[in-house]
């Protein structure tokens, strides 16, 4: 980057709950020293509002669901010499593509009392599906320290550092013990993506994999551990088809698992 | 080996809670076992006095605490970790730098604090691993600062263990289950009191103020026979000389079969007491002026340990298994002139779906994993 000029950073929204967002915002004192360092030009959550702008660095968050979003990501991308899916809507499709799997235009009838109001696709997707994307944060919601150390390696011209190890990884640094030993419950950590620090394993609750895949995730192995813990078929399905049901590796995962249910 | 049974003295179970006030009477900050997240952990304590009657139910992937009917102190073998995150940090700073006025970049290390720690109810299998992470951290010209600063200040009181696991074969190591050497205290517990022996000059200063009556010779022999009895109750054996053997079998189908059911989570060898790897990362400052470098605990099952530079040497979980499991038992002799492997078990209790090291390694050499009756070696 010209050296001369601070680099311009937009923060846009997709179909989100603004989650990782609010990961920004929640950065405190480390926002606004981030904020000296480069240039926030459209972060409308925040304040600077310019969805036009050409920048350096596009961090995008939620899902394309809408056929709007798939005009509004390709405009965004022709602007932005970089761009960032954050969370678990932009790199997975988030909770709202448990639709995919199901008639959602009944939902939509079921729920809404004018149903053609409402403009939706068949399918919620990751930003990627429709543009290229330089680098993704995996979570739901991302957490503040992944937001810090990807604009600081952006900032001293390094990649990111992709951290695709289990949530494992983490529990196990932080001296907690298994959950899925001592208790018995079917902790989705052995599959997820390290990045949130074990939150859960450290409060003594089982991981709902809200990282997605971690690299070499062998779910054919943790569902038969499943299983003999006593989850049936359909329980099963639920551990994988969650906040990241779309993630290829967690929608192999639940399909293996619905063909053993029951007829 | 026996306890020695000359300097033996005799602690009353009533007075354990005296050594331990001693302890932090002359300084040190006490570790001892305490229930927490449904395991024994060893976490600080804020009294003297410890906790009775835990035990743990431990199986492949399983890890149940419970109560002991005798009322004892240590009736359980062990619990996910002990010494190793006492001395080899599982995540710290090593060092940082800063960029000063003038834009030159200046490098400090960051040292951990000095503290004096006692560690109390380590295993034989823990000292066994201790000195293992000994060789590897302290040796000679290559000498760890920040595990070398911990180590220094450690007081270990061992005891014996009288209850092992049903995934304990430190008997078959030769490593346990009565400790022999590597503590400045030994303890066997009696139905009454303990068998106490030091095993240095710090230890024999701390039982010297106790002002205890030497153990009786049916007290010493008491915790003898405890011993042996402890060994013969162990049913799983790790047999020795298994380098050249593991080595030829690199190909050997048992590893697609073990690669099947590996999550590759690290587990293993975050509980392993002797497992050495780590991964350093920068965590530059916001304001671009500084960094620091840490150390953190990383493992051979994880996909940045086999990354050379543009290639993965160990793409999947067979690779990676195989990587654990031969360097542990086969190429750790070649590195420290022994197996890497102290019988601790606990590889084979915190993996999540229960793989057995002893069984894996039966099914690649076609030995057995039972351990017979008279096939113990170093017991007691």
């Amino acid at each position: 980057m010209d050296a001369t000029r601070k680099p311009r950073v937009a923060v846009h929204k997709f179909s989100s709950c603004d989650g990782c967002q609010l990961a920004f915002l929640n950065l405190g004192e480390p926002l606004l020293e981030l904020a000296g360092r480069v240039d926030l030009v459209h972060f409308a959550e925040a304040g600077p509002f310019d969805p036009d702008a050409e920048v350096d660095v596009a961090f995008v968050e939620g899902s394309v669901s809408t056929p709007e979003d798939i005009e509004r990501i390709l405009h965004i991308r022709a602007r932005s010499r970089m761009l960032i899916a954050i969370g678990a809507c932009a790199t997975a499709g988030g909770i709202q593509a448990l639709r995919n799997g199901a008639d959602g235009a009944a939902w939509v009838a079921q729920l809404y009392s004018h149903p053609d109001a409402i403009d939706s696709l068949a399918h919620s997707t990751p930003i990627a599906t429709h543009v290229k994307v330089d680098f993704e944060l995996w979570g739901c919601p991302v957490s503040g320290p992944q937001i810090l150390q990807v604009v600081n390696s952006l900032l001293l011209g390094v990649a990111p550092r992709d951290n695709a190890d289990k949530v494992c990884t983490e529990c196990k640094r932080q001296g907690h013990p298994c959950v899925m030993v001592t208790r018995g419950v079917p902790c989705m950590g052995p599959v997820t993506r390290a990045g949130c620090g074990a939150l859960c394993p450290g409060l003594g609750r089982d991981c709902y994999g809200c990282y997605g895949p971690a690299e070499n995730a062998n779910t054919d192995a943790l569902a038969a551990q499943f299983r003999a813990l006593g989850l049936d078929a359909a329980a099963i399905v639920h551990r994988f088809q969650s906040i990241n049901s779309q993630a290829p590796v967690f929608l192999a995962a639940a399909g293996k698992a619905e063909m053993t249910r029951d007829a | 080996m026996p306890i020695p049974t000359e300097d033996a003295r005799f602690l009353p179970a009533d007075q354990l809670t005296s050594l331990v006030a001693g302890l932090m009477a002359i300084g040190y900050r006490c570790i001892g076992p305490a229930v927490e997240q449904g395991a024994i952990v060893m976490r600080p304590l804020d009294t003297p006095a410890l906790p009775r009657g835990l035990q743990a139910e431990q199986q492949p992937g399983s890890y149940r605490v419970g109560r002991d009917p005798h009322d004892r102190y240590f009736a359980w073998a062990n619990g996910p970790q002990a010494i190793k995150p006492l001395t080899f940090a599982p995540q710290e700073a090593m060092w940082r730098v800063e960029r000063n006025a003038a834009g030159t970049l200046q490098f400090a290390a960051v040292l951990p604090p000095a503290e004096r720690l006692a560690v109390i109810g380590v295993r034989a299998c823990d000292l066994a691993a201790l000195a293992l992470q000994d060789a590897h951290f302290l040796r000679e010209g290559r000498r760890d600062t920040h595990y070398a600063r911990r180590r220094e200040q450690l007081f270990l009181v061992a005891v014996q263990c009288a209850v092992p696991a049903a995934t304990c074969f430190c008997a078959s190591t030769g490593d346990g289950p009565t400790p022999t050497s590597g503590f400045d205290l030994a303890l066997a517990e009696l139905a009454d009191g303990f068998v106490a022996t030091a095993g240095s000059d710090a230890g024999r200063a701390v039982l010297a103020t106790l002002g205890l009556a030497p153990a009786t010779s049916q007290q010493c022999e008491a915790a003898r026979q405890q011993g042996v009895a402890a060994a013969s109750a162990q049913t799983r054996r790790m047999p020795g000389g298994l380098r050249e053997t593991l080595m030829s079998r690199l190909e050997h189908p048992r590893w697609d079969d073990v690669a099947a059911r590996c999550l590759a989570c690290g587990n293993c060898t975050a509980v392993c007491p002797t497992c050495f790897c780590h991964a350093e990362a920068d965590a530059p400052a916001l304001d671009g002026r500084s960094s620091e470098h840490a150390r953190n605990w990383d493992s051979c099952f994880g996909e940045s340990h086999g990354h050379l530079h543009g290639t993965n040497v160990r793409p999947d979980i067979r690779t990676r298994y195989r990587q654990w499991l031969t360097h542990k038992l086969a190429t750790w002799h070649d590195q420290f002139g022994r197996s890497g492997c102290v019988g601790c078990g606990r590889c084979i209790a915190w993996c999540p779906v229960g793989i057995d090291l002893t069984e894996e390694v039966a099914a690649l050499t076609g030995g057995s994993d039972q351990r017979a009756p008279e096939s113990g070696k170093g017991a007691a």
